[in-house]
């Protein structure tokens, strides 16, 4: 048995709660997707076109540095979603995006929903509002782990 | 005409009865006890303030003095009068009796691949005479952290439990008393071997005294005394209106735990910080301040010990957390301390840790007062110093 | 005040500036305790320190004390090899309230228990999760362990971990900054309450680590349903007699060495926590 794009859009936690015709609207701009361990989704300085809702499998987001290889700033799993520079020009990924685990994702066209939410306001607000959630979720767990939390932060 | 009272007997006391001693049975009374072998202290002048020290009778008590308190302040005075107990509390508080500045808890060597520890001895047991009715009130405060807890102090615990009390009723409170506030003075109704109230009236210098136990029974009995009659009682009843009449300060208790619960973040606790200079001064002349810091050391023969030292909340050191202090301002340490006194002690010990001495308004070198912080918070419930600032910033 | 000489009979290097100290008294039996609880330690000499108890009350083996090394004291604990005398006086303190194993009776709270740590703080939670697994076996709930540390070196109980995972509880792990070498989770602990499969409605959660990360966590745990009588906290104080005699450990109304370690977060806990200086 099948799920439709248009089930698994609608049973990812970042899309609950959104109206059956704005659903519709995404799902225009969606398809499945998957990935092998050590597939890129974005790769840093490349155009971001496109953004990620995982539903299996965890991908990190990374950055490389010579000598170092590739540093793993964040994991992301399940629920999630991978990608913000595809809302805010000049549309370019900063940090690479890599497959950890066989993922499934659901890539949606940053492109076409911005169209869509451009002429649809409303759209566009329910939309924005669950990015900020997001974004803020993970500014503040940023924000706490520069705080070094374990760390010893004894006078010895 | 007024009854004269019978001439001095030895006769058995009941509990709770009511004789009276002249200036000779109170120096038997010091004799007796030392015969029975405490060791007996009671107020001295030293240093220029009537402290706890040891007494061998009347003469060693401060005959004539008197003290003039005020915030900052502590002046002693003589008179050409013989009372011997028209004074305020001073600094030293019978704590340190029970309690000391620093104390060994124990000796370790290493014996064979273990060690052998020398807890400290007992110390010898202690009579009191002319302690405080606030006094006696500070140390059942006391009481209740270092004896009556889950983990009973040894050496407090002892120490107090052998200890005999004489009580003598507070005639002459000061500026900075507030004892009729905490319920605990100017006179005192129980938990005393025995109490003494001063008078000194047409018909003599002489004490009131109750035996409040069978130790105190016992005592009395063996001591000359007169019986009292009704114009004894008369006069202890004008001298403890008289006292409450003077008390110079006091503090409005209902509702004040919770007050201070609920203002933890209330402008004035900067203010004072403002005033506060963190000497720890209250602290240390607190008869209920109970905070000690535990010290090792070792000697180079290769012996330990162990001492407990006191400790002031208003040291950095005594909030220290690996990696810094908790209470770094000044306003949070006076706030951890008004607020444990007045609130919190009531949570941890279901009593007031304040009996109204009135010892850290007198010997704060800046005159910082406890009521009138209090009355200040309560006359202003809830402010905060975000709304502090917008009054401040108003037209 | 005087302590009950032990010996320490094992040591176990946990991290760069973690310690695992194992002790048997010198004579007479091993103490009794409950997981959550705490112990004054003694280093001869130099002085005492409040440390958790990081075994189980059911292991037959030795007391262990998780120490890391951040004074003088503590150092000095770390630095105590096998054969070397230390000083213990306990147990002090609450504990996390986990079932008890007993044998033969079918555990009666079976509510799923999420266990989250950071760092240092899987210590004073090692014997409760212990008991806790043992626990699941017989009847108890489900056991989830979140554990948020540094990096990965900084891990604690690695081989009890996967041993919990085999045993059947959830385990999962996330760090702060990743090394080449780590495959597993970057990010905050937070991160992995949505990941856990707990059920929020009918669970217990049991926090120890830095008072931040209680705080944050503890918010987090409340958002997701779970109610705040069902969180515990472990605080910290300065602690110098472990009998309520010293008054170091205050905490608000808490001398946390005789009301805590251990603390219901609802109510008063949540403000102590977000109140500055206290």
């Amino acid at each position: 048995m099948s799920t439709t794009i248009g089930e698994l859009v609608a049973s990812h936690p970042f899309m609950a709660g959104l109206s059956a015709d704005d659903l519709a609207l995404v799902v225009g701009c969606a398809r499945n997707t998957v990935f092998q361990p050590g597939d890129l989704l974005c790769v840093e300085g490349a155009s971001a076109d496109t953004f990620y809702l995982i539903r299996r499998g965890r991908v990190s987001i990374d950055v490389h540095a010579p000598g170092r290889g590739s540093i793993v700033i964040e994991t992301v799993g399940p629920g999630d979603v991978v990608g913000w520079s595809w809302l805010v020009p000049p549309y370019r990924w900063t940090f690479d995006a890599r497959a950890r685990d066989p993922v499934g994702a659901i890539a949606i066209d940053g492109a076409c929903l911005r169209n869509k939410a451009g002429a649809d306001p409303a759209l566009g607000f329910a939309l924005l509002s669950r990015v900020s959630t997001e974004l803020l979720a993970r500014l503040q767990a940023t924000r706490m782990r520069l705080l070094d939390l374990y760390g010893d932060h004894s006078e010895r | 005409m007024a009854k004269s009272n019978n001439p001095s007997v030895s006769s058995k006391v009941q509990l709770g009865e009511v004789v009276v001693l002249r200036l000779d049975g109170l120096d038997s009374l010091v004799a007796r006890l030392t015969a029975l072998g405490f060791e007996t202290k009671g107020p001295v002048v030293r240093d220029g303030a009537v402290v706890p020290g040891p007494i061998t009778g009347v003469a060693d008590l401060p005959v004539g003095v008197h003290d003039e308190q005020a915030p900052g302040s502590y002046r002693l005075t003589r008179g050409d009068d013989g009372r011997l107990f028209d004074w305020a509390v001073g600094p030293g508080s019978w704590k340190a009796e029970f309690f000391p500045p620093s104390q060994e808890v124990w000796r370790a060597v290493k014996v064979g691949d273990s060690m052998q520890f020398t807890e400290s001895a007992p110390l010898a047991p202690l009579a009191i005479v002319g302690a405080r009715p606030c006094e006696t009130a500070a140390l059942d405060v006391l009481d209740r952290v270092l004896k009556d807890g889950a983990h009973r102090d040894p050496v407090y615990a002892d120490r107090r439990e052998g200890a005999f009390v004489a009580v003598v009723e507070c005639a002459t409170p000061a500026s900075t008393c507030f004892c009729s506030s905490m319920g605990t003075g100017p006179g005192i109704e129980g938990g005393f071997d025995l109490a003494l109230t001063e008078i000194d009236d047409a018909r003599g210098h002489r004490f009131v005294v109750r035996a409040g136990s069978d130790a105190g029974v016992e005592v009395l009995s063996v001591l000359a005394h007169e019986e009292a009659l009704d114009e004894d009682l008369e006069a202890r009843g004008r001298v403890l209106d008289q006292a409450a009449a003077r008390m110079g300060r006091q503090l409005q208790t209902e509702g004040l735990a919770s007050l201070l619960a609920r203002n933890v973040e209330h402008p004035r606790w900067a203010d004072v910080a403002e005033r506060c200079l963190s000497c720890a001064n209250c602290t240390l002349v607190c008869p209920t301040c109970f905070c000690s810091d535990v010290r090792d050391t070792s000697d180079l023969d290769g012996t330990l010990e162990r001492r407990r030292v006191w400790s002031s909340c208003f040291d950095l050191e005594h909030s220290y957390l690996h990696g810094g202090a908790v209470r770094t301002s000044a306003s949070s340490r006076y706030r951890q301390w008004m607020t444990h006194k007045l609130s919190t002690w009531w949570d941890q010990f279901d009593t007031s840790g304040c009996v109204g001495c009135g010892r850290c308004i007198a010997w704060c070198p800046v005159g910082i007062d406890i009521t009138e912080e209090a009355a200040f918070i309560a006359a202003s419930d809830g402010a905060t110093p975000a709304n502090a600032v917008s009054k401040a910033s108003a037209p | 005040m005087t302590p009950v000489v032990h010996r320490v009979v094992g040591r176990i290097q946990e991290t760069d500036d973690v310690t695992t100290l194992c002790l048997e008294p010198v004579t007479g039996a091993r103490m009794d305790f409950r997981p959550g609880q705490f112990n004054m330690l003694s280093a001869f000499g130099v002085g005492e320190a409040a440390i958790s108890l990081s075994s189980a009350p059911g292991d037959r083996g030795p007391l262990r004390h998780t120490v890391r090394d951040v004074g003088a004291v503590t150092r000095a604990l770390c630095q105590r090899d096998v054969g070397d005398l230390i000083g213990v006086r306990g147990p002090f303190g609450s504990d996390w309230q986990v079932p008890q194993r007993t044998v033969g009776t079918a555990v009666k709270d079976v509510r799923d228990t999420v266990v989250i740590a950071g760092g240092i703080g899987l210590a004073p939670l090692r014997g409760a999760v212990h008991e806790l697994v043992a626990a699941s076996h017989g009847g108890g709930g489900r056991v989830f362990l979140l554990v948020g540390a540094r990096e990965p070196s900084q891990l604690v109980f690695n081989d009890d971990m996967e041993a919990w995972a085999r045993d059947g509880a959830r385990v999962l792990v996330s760090v702060d900054r990743a090394s080449p070498q780590w495959h597993g989770r970057v990010g905050l602990v937070t991160a992995l309450l949505s990941d856990a499969g707990f059920d929020p409605a009918n669970c217990r959660a049991l926090l120890c680590g830095p008072e931040i990360m209680m705080r944050f966590t503890a918010r987090a745990l409340v958002d997701m349903g779970v109610a705040p009588e069902a969180i515990l906290v472990s605080l910290e104080r300065n602690m110098q007699c472990g009998l309520g005699w010293c008054g170091h450990c205050q905490l608000g109304p808490f001398l946390l060495c005789r009301d805590g370690p251990v603390v219901p977060y609802a109510g008063i806990v949540s403000q102590l926590l977000t109140e500055r200086e206290r």
